[in-house]
């Protein structure tokens, strides 16, 4: 009975070698680690703050601890697991460097997905004065849980300046598919991104 | 009874008895030749015999967990709001059992069972019990069931710390561990409230060193107040406001001492009814328990390796208005678990009554569990 995967969390399996242990921070209702579970038997844990997404964790078989990611990750060691995967949560979290650090800090690897702001739809509607709608930034500016929204030039500046390295970058499209263009300018075309990135030496 | 049993109760019930001969070594030292537990079961063992449930009561909780004893019972037993037909723990599919703990004053060995040495009852000279003997005694009855491994071992506040010990004690024979609004061990506050029940009971002047049935007797002012006492914790001050706010009972203020303010009468209600029906040195006893709980204190006060041994998943669930057991308590439970690498989920609910929200049909506590069992269930196919 398990849930289709969005495309970008298929696009994030592939990247996650069997056998690893996870821990999906903003887990939903767990589909990703319970397709894991069932595909590369990972073990892990998700993190979900939303309490109708705790219960489809639970239906989906998937351990859920109730947490909010702002109030950090503390009760996780070191290099504790082999991958921390944030998908398209980055974005509605109060500190998201914050979090972005105790997912190096956790995983040995972080995945991370996010909106771009520098997207040319959202160029273009904010040069006629408007704050950007989109497919993947679908709410409102007064309603949206959207509160640090950025683009992939910002992100991976972050990321130098923190001592994060970028591993491996995939952008992709509103049916999270990677063209020519977007493959040139990322960061124009590039509606998602999917980073892997590691906690610098 | 006024109405029909309803279709999702598991009926009218009758409880069991079970004599055990072979002494138990209890953690005070003193050794009980023989006991007996008093016990409840609903639903049906499989053939498998790995549909089984134990139910683990709190401070004041007893053996009939669910279901009515006759036609004539009002209220059905303590946690029937989960426990049947299609209910969180659902006897269509497990085995559900329920015993009354040792010490305890339902039928179970207890202050009130007679000493064989003495041919008198215990009365104040029973041994004081813990939450590891209760969980020994408990073993027993499985192997007398013939449940080699229990399905889940699951209950609320001190139901839930032994739910937590079964899982450390018999590693292989918890499969999962169900600790609501529990802690891993008792607050200095926590502490405190129960000395000032104890104290409410031991200087009542019925209470007589605990001879008070010898003359004929009950300390009924000090278990009335004890339960006062416990019941304002149970409640969080805003469940306690609305419920009854500042509601005057005459509607007036009298300038005296009888009952005016309607939490007056409720408090003084629910602890006569309760000193009506609870021996007081069990209640002594169980509060001791709970005192005394803290299985990482053999691990120099790391819960981290006092947990090491558990194979169990485990589901912890905590209340977000609960004062008494705070959702504080249950992540440092969780942490241990994580820390583990366990299997182990965990909710805060969201409910307004406080700790006694884990005996209340709160939605998405009753959700949560179905949905746990569901998957407790589904791993027994």
């Amino acid at each position: 009975m398990r849930e289709a995967l969005r495309n970008d969390q298929s696009l994030i399996a592939e990247w996650i070698s069997p056998h690893a242990r996870v821990l999906d921070l903003g887990c939903g209702d767990g589909r990703l680690l319970a397709e894991l579970q069932h595909r590369q038997d990972v073990s892990g844990y998700g993190i979900e703050i939303d309490a109708e997404n705790i219960v489809g964790c639970v239906r989906n078989n998937v351990n859920v601890i109730q947490s909010n990611l702002d109030d950090g990750l503390a009760e996780f060691e070191d290099n504790s697991f082999d991958y921390v995967v944030m998908t398209q949560t980055l974005q509605a979290v109060r500190y998201p460097h914050l979090v972005l650090r105790e997912m190096v800090r956790i995983g040995r690897e972080g995945i991370v997905t996010f909106p771009n702001m520098g997207h040319w739809r959202c160029r273009t509607q904010l040069a006629l004065g408007r704050m950007p709608v989109t497919n993947h930034l679908p709410n409102t500016w007064y309603n949206t849980p959207n509160i640090h929204i950025c683009t992939f030039k910002d992100f991976e500046d972050f990321c130098r300046h923190d001592g994060i390295n970028i591993l491996q970058r995939t952008t992709v499209d509103a049916n999270h598919k990677s063209g020519t263009a977007m493959r040139m300018f990322p960061n124009l075309f590039g509606e998602a991104a999917i980073y892997r990135v590691q906690r610098g030496a | 009874m006024a109405k029909p049993i309803p279709a999702d109760s598991v009926g009218l019930v009758s409880p069991k008895t079970q004599a055990f001969d072979i002494p138990i070594k209890l953690d005070c030292g003193e050794t009980l030749e023989r006991y007996e537990l008093i016990y409840e079961t609903y639903g049906e063992l499989n053939a498998a015999r790995n549909n089984a449930v134990l139910i683990c009561h709190a401070l004041s909780g007893d053996h009939h967990a669910a279901g009515f004893s006759s036609e004539e019972d009002l209220k059905p037993g303590w946690w029937d709001n989960c426990i049947g037909p299609g209910k969180p723990v659902d006897t269509d599919r497990f085995f559900v059992v329920a015993p009354n703990n040792l010490g305890g004053c339902a039928g179970s060995t207890g202050p009130l069972s007679i000493n064989p040495n003495t041919g008198k009852a215990f009365g104040p000279t029973f041994p004081i019990v813990t939450v590891r003997d209760w969980v020994e005694s408990q073993a027993r009855l499985a192997d007398h069931l013939g449940i080699e491994r229990w399905a889940a071992v699951m209950g609320g506040s001190l139901g839930g710390m032994q739910a937590l010990k079964w899982a450390c004690d018999f590693p292989d024979r918890v499969a999962h561990a169900v600790i609501i609004a529990a802690a891993p061990k008792l607050s200095t506050q926590n502490i405190a409230f129960n000395e000032v029940a104890r104290q409410a009971i031991r200087k009542d002047p019925n209470f007589h060193d605990g001879y008070y049935a010898d003359h004929g007797l009950v300390p009924e002012y000090g278990l009335m107040i004890a339960r006062m006492l416990g019941h304002i914790t149970y409640l969080s001050n805003d469940a306690l406001g609305s419920k009854f706010g500042r509601e005057l009972r005459g509607g007036k203020l009298n300038f005296g001492y009888d009952v005016e303010f309607q939490i007056e009468s409720y408090l003084r209600h629910q602890g006569e009814s309760f000193a009506g029906r609870f021996d007081a040195n069990s209640y002594l006893l169980m509060t001791k328990a709970l005192d005394y709980f803290d299985p990482a204190q053999a691990f120099s006060g790391k819960l981290t390796k006092a947990l090491a041994g558990i194979k169990a998943s485990s589901l912890v669930i905590s209340f977000t208005t609960d004062w008494r057991f705070p959702p504080e308590r249950s992540r440092e439970i969780v942490s241990a678990l994580l820390e583990n690498n366990l299997d182990v989920s965990f909710i805060d609910v969201e409910s307004a009554q406080g700790h006694d929200s884990f005996l209340l049909d709160v939605p998405l506590y009753h959700e949560i569990l179905h949905a746990y069992f569901e998957r407790i269930h589904r791993e027994l196919q």
